[in-house]
């Protein structure tokens, strides 16, 4: 089998905010299929590196390439790169005033001009794989929190993207829903969905992750697959913290 | 000297006689305000210099002067120019009720401009981000999502802007013009009781501004269903 064009490559990304650099030449490849789990201490530049692959954030230096278009400032290739993108947040973000089909058929009906039964089938399947069909008619804020990711998730499913950015997806819950989103995040990587996903949840990384990925002050500073990445961290920074988060 | 509050109420029909033109005047001036009030905003929002300076030159000099001023300067100002008495919008400005309407939507336009974008910035940056990420453009978020949620916002302000209007609307009679507080006004000079003539139609102001705040109230707690409930 040949030698595959990885699906997502950052070549020596930097990112200011004014004099604040946030992203310090930032280097990797992703190969379709890979579950990458990139950690770090607050502030390290995990959110911003994810958010730069889908254009929330514009790099300031250094090549993005995903799914073989290069991602500039041209309207039509950050919208290129969106469709191919799915992106799930810490605060869900899920329209408020249209209820769980709404939120899900929007983008359906608006970007790929999906008419309406057509869309609607598409969210309800999509709906079942994660497991709520029966909350399709209720507003977001009748959910609980586990719920209301797990229709982010579908959300971004519904659009088919070829990649899923989860930036600190769990990170808002409460600790007894988490397993749920989980889960679902695992059945995702079961059947083969290319992952980069920004987390606490070092359980999750080291049963998913092929790679994880440590960041710190913007820079990467250790990327291995998980037994080598917990059992033997290379780097200072690494060991302080996976001492810090491996405690309790 | 005492008071006749028999009067007060007898007064009250006779100053129904002036709520057609109070209504037209409200009713007429608040749409076009609101017509006014989204074009202003869509160019003030516009990014675009040529458009944003004009949106806000016009928004300062309207909420920064009288309305009464505004009036004044409309039906007594105007027609001091020949290039006025001589255009085509003449039969119009030549008349006391096109000189309010024009002063009045002008008004509501700056105001309700400035209401909606208020409610604009009021909407979740996050979701508006949700929507870029899943590829919706700027100008179907803004249609789509901004929007309603905007306007859900607006509705407070917008229905205090509206009684003010009410209430604005009795400068008409400072130019002859003969609203519910010009008929007042009449029958003050008629019968020289200026306190029961005016309470009486200040009560039928009232009800007017208690009706629409009611009917707003309806309109907010329709539109805000979609909203968590309040715990407890």
């Amino acid at each position: 089998m040949s030698e595959q064009e990885p699906i997502i490559v950052l070549e020596n990304v930097c990112k200011y905010f004014g004099e604040f650099k946030a992203l310090s030449d930032v280097n990797l490849t992703v190969q379709k299929g890979e579950r990458i789990v990139v950690c770090g201490p607050s502030g390290s530049g995990k959110s911003t590196m994810i958010r730069c692959i889908n254009r929330l954030e514009e790099h300031d230096s250094g090549r993005i390439v995903v799914g073989g278009k290069e991602l500039t400032s041209e309207v039509k290739d950050i919208d290129a790169v969106r469709r191919e993108v799915g992106m799930v947040f810490q605060s869900f973000n899920l329209f408020p005033h249209l209820k769980v089909l709404g939120n899900l058929t929007l983008a359906l009906k608006l970007v790929r001009e999906m008419p309406k039964p057509e869309a609607r089938e598409t969210a309800m399947r999509y709906l079942e794989r994660v497991h709520i069909p029966e909350q399709a008619d209720k507003y977001p804020s009748q959910l609980s929190g586990g719920q209301q990711q797990r229709v982010a998730i579908a959300r971004a499913l519904c659009m088919n993207p070829e990649v899923m950015l989860f930036d600190e997806p769990t990170s808002a819950l409460d600790p007894e829903m988490i397993s749920e989103v989980l889960d679902v995040m695992v059945e995702l990587a079961e059947e083969g969905m290319t992952m980069i996903c920004v987390t606490h949840e070092m359980g999750f990384a080291r049963s998913v992750a092929n790679n994880i990925v440590f960041m710190d002050h913007g820079e990467i500073v250790e990327a291995n697959p998980p037994e080598e990445f917990f059992d033997n961290p290379k780097h200072e920074r690494t060991k302080l913290f996976l001492s810090q988060i491996i405690g309790h | 000297m005492n008071f006749d509050i028999g009067l007060v109420f007898e007064s009250i029909p006779k100053m129904l006689v002036g709520l057609g033109l109070t209504l037209e005047l409200l009713i007429l001036s608040s749409f076009i305000g609101l017509v006014l009030a989204v074009i202003t905003l869509l160019m003030r929002i516009s990014g675009r210099w040529f458009l944003v300076a004009p949106a806000v030159t016009y928004i300062y000099i309207f909420r920064g002067t009288p309305i009464l001023v505004q009036i004044f300067v409309i039906y007594f100002g105007f027609p001091q120019f020949e290039f006025v008495r001589e255009s085509v919008f003449w039969p119009f400005l030549r008349e006391p009720f096109w000189c309010c309407i024009l002063a009045l939507s002008l008004n509501a336009g700056a105001y309700v401009s400035e209401i909606l974008r208020g409610g604009m910035l009021g909407v979740d940056k996050g979701i508006l981000e949700a929507a870029s990420a899943l590829g919706i453009s700027k100008t179907q978020s803004f249609i789509y999502i901004t929007s309603p949620i905007a306007i859900r916002l607006s509705l407070p302000a917008y229905s205090n802007d509206i009684i003010s209007m009410t209430k604005a609307t009795a400068l008409a009679s400072t130019v002859t013009l003969l609203d519910m507080t010009g008929v007042a006004r009449t029958i003050v000079a008629q019968t020289f009781a200026p306190y029961e003539i005016f309470l009486s139609v200040a009560i039928i102001y009232m009800i007017m501004a208690w009706m629409i705040q009611k009917g707003f109230g309806m309109a907010e707690k329709r539109m805000s269903r979609y909203l968590k409930p309040a715990a407890g």
